[in-house]
């Protein structure tokens, strides 16, 4: 898990009468609890940036040399061929599995999980509230490998019809082309991490829209809104800025996903014809690392490998700090 | 445009505890009428069912009747929606929706209606916010957040807000509790000015605010502690401030308790 984008509804809630939150150690007196405290807190945010500056550098060391060597292009090739005296490998296939995955993850996961939030705080009698959101919070804590299996021996067979519908239908349309793969496709993949996902966005998004102001929704209701106006007006955007932060995680979760995917993937044979299809089979960059992990074998091989996932680390990297500036953009009206 | 509200024989529940019992008054239009009584009383209460914002809270609920005009609030056919259009309200604490600007906080009522004009809309700010006595202020800041603003401008900004619909009445929560006297001040200004166009129902802790402000006053009181709440009486402002006709109210305002 490698995203936050570090920023919570509660930052922006200004303290009491109206006055912004205290910020930096402000409120710190010198006392021996105040240092101590402060001291603490000053290490561990130092040691997260050391950590995340440490795994970089340690990326970018271990992946450089295999790349001198690299005689293909890293970015356009599809040939996966490290190691020997020749080495050739690209990403492009991992990362079209990976973006296009996470993409189809999100975009069932968000609506889905923000609408799943807004049930439980808004719509759900108050008997199955706690009970549900408790449920919530369980499932995001059920390990992947179990999504895994779920999926390979429950989900598969019920998920192929539907691809072979859209196959037939909507063929014509290159996202949706046939290819002839039936198992696990990027398009399963992708549904899969979706409902693995689910649930982190469901109970982050839960957490922040609970804690709409009372005040902000009377507000709106006073106004004459209706339920969903009020919703609207008053509960997105209050949750706005967490729902982004949930999602963030989600997608950090979605990109990285290992086991689940390595156990479901299909991969696809060398030299196979590019396709733009979702139903295509392709390894993500946490797939294919894991596959090989015991091929390892020369330090210019492992290099390939590290360079891949060096791509994965920027990538996530690039995603929050977009998730950043979105948020940072509209922060004069939080406070 | 105000209207007259008549209330008979109301009693308000929250579950199945009674908060409020057998109230009935009539609210002249283009007056202000005060709320005064100790804390728990259900003043508040009372005033919230007269917008049925008190549904917003599980388990309340109403007997009785409350008529605007000619209209029932209670009617089966009645959408709560439309009487808070109808009746607007003003919180204890200054609630402008913390993600808009000034504009879009005065507009929100008026898009919630459906209005999309541009030229309306800024019509409809500008008018609604001299009305509220902060047009001069934020004039040139429309489009910063509401939040930013002070406390008192904060409540004048959701004064706006309200009646930026055209609402018949104006329900006002003890809308100075959280202010300084200079902003409460304003506000009471206003409320004096207002009063022309709305019919107003105030409810506050403040006795020198009531006999300020109001026309008519409205004395609650709890029968003892754990019985509902009840309307003691109601009068002209001079006369419950003089010679109120129960001794409750007397003692009341003359500090012997509350």
């Amino acid at each position: 898990m490698s995203t936050v984008t570090g920023a919570s509804a509660a930052d922006q809630t200004p303290g009491p009468d109206g006055r912004r939150p205290l910020q930096a150690d402000q409120a710190s007196t010198g006392r021996v609890g105040d240092r101590l405290f402060g001291g603490a807190a000053t290490v561990s945010g130092v040691l997260v940036i050391v950590l995340v500056s440490l795994i970089a550098i340690f990326l970018i060391v271990q992946a450089v040399p295999a790349l001198m060597d690299n005689s293909a292009n890293f970015f356009t090739s599809r040939v996966w061929a490290p190691g020997g005296d020749q080495p050739a490998f690209g990403i492009l296939e991992f990362l079209w599995t990976t973006v296009t995955a996470s993409t189809i993850a999100m975009a069932l996961s968000v609506p889905v999980g923000v609408a799943v939030a807004l049930f439980l705080t808004q719509y759900a009698p108050s008997w199955m509230r706690r009970p549900a959101a408790g449920l919530v919070d369980l499932l995001a804590a059920v390990p992947s490998i179990v999504y895994g299996l779920w999926g390979l021996i429950a989900f598969a067979p019920v998920f192929k019809p539907v691809q072979s519908f859209i196959q037939d239908k909507l063929g014509w349309f290159p996202l949706f082309a046939p290819t002839g793969i039936s198992g696990g496709t990027i398009c399963f993949i992708g549904v899969v991490l979706a409902i693995m996902v689910l649930p982190i966005v469901t109970a982050l998004s839960r957490e922040v829209f609970d804690q709409t102001p009372t005040a902000h929704k009377e507000g709106a209701l006073a106004l004459g809104a209706t339920q969903w106006e009020m919703i609207r007006t008053a509960v997105l955007p209050f949750g706005r800025p967490g729902v982004i932060s949930a999602s963030m995680l989600a997608l950090g979760r979605a990109l990285g996903e290992t086991i689940a995917v390595t156990f479901l993937v299909s991969a696809l044979a060398d030299g196979n014809p590019w396709s733009w299809s979702l139903f295509n089979g392709g390894e993500t960059f946490a797939s294919k690392i894991a596959n090989n992990a015991s091929e390892f074998s020369n330090p210019n091989k492992t290099g390939a490998y590290i360079a891949a996932g060096l791509v994965l680390f920027v990538l996530t990297f690039v995603v929050n700090s977009i998730a950043r500036v979105v948020i940072e953009r509209r922060k004069a009206f939080t406070e | 445009m105000a209207k007259r509200i008549d209330v008979t024989d109301l009693n308000v529940y929250y579950g199945s505890f009674k908060a409020v019992e057998g109230v009935s008054m009539t609210v002249e239009p283009r007056s202000v009428t005060a709320f005064i009584g100790p804390s728990g009383c259900g003043k508040s209460t009372f005033l919230r069912t007269l917008n049925r914002m008190h549904e917003v809270i599980p388990g309340g609920r109403v007997e009785g009747k409350v008529m605007l005009d000619d209209q029932d609030l209670y009617a089966s056919s009645m959408d709560p929606v439309t009487v808070r259009r109808t009746v607007g309200m003003v919180f204890q604490r200054p609630n402008p929706f913390p993600t808009m600007s000034i504009y879009d906080n005065v507009a929100a009522g008026l898009r919630l209606n459906g209005v999309k004009n541009k030229k309306t809309l800024d019509g409809i700010v500008e008018q609604s916010l001299k009305g509220a006595n902060l047009w001069t202020e934020v004039k040139d800041r429309l489009s910063k957040p509401g939040a930013g603003l002070s406390g008192g401008q904060q409540q004048r900004l959701c004064i706006a807000r309200a009646i930026a619909v055209q609402p018949q009445v104006l329900l006002m929560d003890e809308p100075c509790s959280a202010l300084d006297p200079i902003s409460t001040l304003a506000i009471e200004d206003l409320v004096n000015e207002l009063k022309n166009d709305f019919t107003i129902v105030i409810v506050t802790h403040n006795m020198q605010q009531a006999a300020r402000v109001s026309d008519r006053t409205a004395f609650f009181n709890l029968k003892a502690t754990g019985e509902p709440g009840r309307l003691v009486e109601i009068d002209d402002t001079t006369r419950i401030f003089n010679n109120p006709t129960e001794q409750a109210t007397e003692d009341y305002i003359s500090g012997r308790f509350g």
